[in-house]
C-alpha cells in the first residue's frame, strides 16, 4: 500500500469550500447557454462574407470550449503532467491541420 | 491485488492514476476528432460553389440538443461536487439528470433528426441542364445578388418507384420552399425555423440529373462527414451514459459506503470524458447546423 495521508484530503469535502465551486459551475453553465444563443443569433447576421461569419462563430465556440476546459475540466488549476500532455496534443493537432492545408494547396490536383 | 493510487496522488506525477489515464485517452480522442474535423475543412475548401449545402439541418432542434448537452455537463460536475460534500442523495439526483440529458440527446438524434433526413430527397442537376430548371433554381436572380448558385433541387420524392424502376424516366419532387420560390428574397439565406415541404411538385427528367439521393451519407461530402462525426459523437454519448448508469447501480453505492473518495474520483474521470464530448459538440453545432 502506497496510499499516504493527504492533508488536502480532509479540506476537500468541506461543504463551504464546495458551495463556492458549485456557484461557479452554475455561472459557467449560464454563460455557456448565453454563448449558444449568441452563436445562433450571430449566424443570421451578415458579416460581409461567409468566411467572416465562420471566423465569428469559431471565436464564440473557442470561448465556450475554453470555459468548459478551464472550469468544468479543472484545467485552470491542474498539475504540470497534464499540461505537458496537452501541449503535445496541441502541437500534433496543429500539425494535422497543417497537413490538410498542405494537401489542399497541392498544385497537382486530381 | 490492490490497484495503486486510485485515491491519492502518485508522487512522481502528482495525480491519481485514473486521471493520468483519462487525460492520455482524451489526448488520443482529440487526434481522432481532429482528423475528422480536418477532413471536414479539406472537403469544404475543395467543394465547388453551390456544392456545399446550407440550411439542410434543423437549427431549433440542434440548438435544443446543445442546451441539453451543456446542462448535462453542469449536472455531472454538480454530481461530483455532491460526492465531495458527502451528499449521496443529491449526487444520485444530479447523476440521474445527467443520464436523462444524455438519453434525450440520443433519442432526439436517432428518432427525429436522422429519420427526417432520410425522408428528404435531393437531385443534383447536370451543369448543362441548369438553365432548363431555372424556375426552381433562380440562378440568374442569385447571380445578380452575388450569391452562390444553386445546383440541387430538394424536397420529398413523390414517385418512389423512380428510385428502382429504370422505365420511370423522371423524378416527381414535392419542392422545398427554396426551390418552389427561388427568387423570394426570404430564401436567400437559411431560416431558423425549418419550412415544411410545399405542395408544388416539380418533374425532373432523370437524363438531366447528375446524381440523386436521399439525405444519407452518400448524398454529398457534407452529409458523409455530418453522419460520420455526429455518429461517432453519438457513440461517445452512449458510452458516457452507460458509465453513468453503472455509477447509479448498487455496486457503486457499496463503493461509496466503503470509500466515498474512490467513487468521487471515478465520477471525476468519467466527468472529464463527458465534458470532452460536450466540447466536441460545441464545434459540431455551428460547423454543420449554422455555417
Amino acid at each position: 500500500m502506497n496510499e499516504t495521508h493527504d492533508p488536502q484530503h480532509d479540506a476537500a469535502h468541506d461543504p463551504a469550500h464546495f458551495n463556492k465551486h458549485v456557484r461557479g459551475y452554475l455561472v459557467v453553465g449560464g454563460a455557456l447557454f448565453a454563448c449558444t444563443a449568441l452563436t445562433v443569433a450571430l449566424s443570421y447576421v451578415d458579416f460581409g462574407s461567409r468566411e467572416a461569419n465562420i471566423i465569428v462563430a469559431m471565436i464564440v465556440a473557442t470561448v465556450k470550449a475554453g470555459l468548459v476546459a478551464a472550469i468544468f475540466m479543472h484545467l485552470l488549476s491542474e498539475r504540470w503532467t497534464i499540461y505537458r500532455f496537452l501541449l503535445l496534443t496541441v502541437f500534433f493537432v496543429i500539425g494535422l491541420f497543417l497537413l490538410t492545408l498542405l494537401a489542399y494547396h497541392n498544385p497537382i490536383r486530381m | 491485488m490492490e490497484i495503486p493510487y486510485t485515491l491519492t496522488a502518485r508522487p512522481d506525477t502528482g495525480l491519481y492514476n485514473a486521471k493520468i489515464g483519462i487525460w492520455l485517452f482524451l489526448a488520443s480522442e482529440v487526434m481522432l476528432f481532429g482528423g475528422l474535423f480536418s477532413g471536414y475543412v479539406f472537403m469544404r475548401l475543395g467543394s465547388e460553389p453551390g456544392y456545399w449545402p446550407h440550411g439542410l439541418l434543423n437549427v431549433p432542434v440542434g440548438t435544443m440538443n446543445t442546451f441539453i448537452l451543456i446542462a448535462s455537463s453542469v449536472t455531472v460536475v454538480l454530481a461530483w461536487a455532491s460526492l465531495k460534500m458527502r451528499q449521496f442523495t443529491q449526487y444520485k439526483i444530479f447523476m440521474a439528470m445527467t443520464i436523462l440529458c444524455g438519453a434525450i440527446f440520443l433519442i432526439v438524434k436517432l428518432t427525429y433528426e436522422y429519420p427526417q433526413k432520410f425522408q428528404h430527397f435531393g437531385v443534383y442537376i447536370k451543369k448543362d441542364a441548369l438553365v432548363k430548371y431555372e424556375d426552381y433554381l433562380g440562378n440568374n436572380y442569385l447571380k445578380a445578388k452575388n450569391l452562390s448558385p444553386r445546383v440541387e433541387i430538394t424536397g420529398h420524392l413523390h414517385n418512389k418507384e423512380a428510385l428502382t424502376d429504370p422505365n420511370v424516366k423522371e423524378y416527381e419532387i414535392a419542392l422545398d420552399e427554396v426551390n418552389a420560390e427561388p427568387t423570394n428574397p426570404q430564401s436567400d439565406r437559411p431560416h431558423f425555423w425549418p419550412k415544411p415541404v410545399t405542395e408544388k411538385i416539380a418533374t425532373i427528367e432523370k437524363s438531366d440529373v447528375q446524381y440523386a439521393s436521399v439525405f444519407a451519407p452518400r448524398h454529398s461530402s457534407y452529409f458523409a462527414i455530418y453522419f460520420t462525426i455526429t455518429g461517432l459523437h453519438g457513440l461517445h454519448v452512449l458510452g458516457g451514459v452507460l458509465v453513468f448508469i453503472y455509477f447509479m447501480l448498487p455496486v457503486s453505492t457499496r463503493l461509496y459506503r466503503q470509500n466515498p473518495e474512490h467513487l468521487a474520483n471515478r465520477v471525476e474521470v468519467a466527468g472529464l470524458f463527458w465534458h470532452f464530448v460536450d466540447l466536441v459538440w460545441i464545434f459540431v453545432f455551428p460547423l454543420f447546423y449554422l455555417l
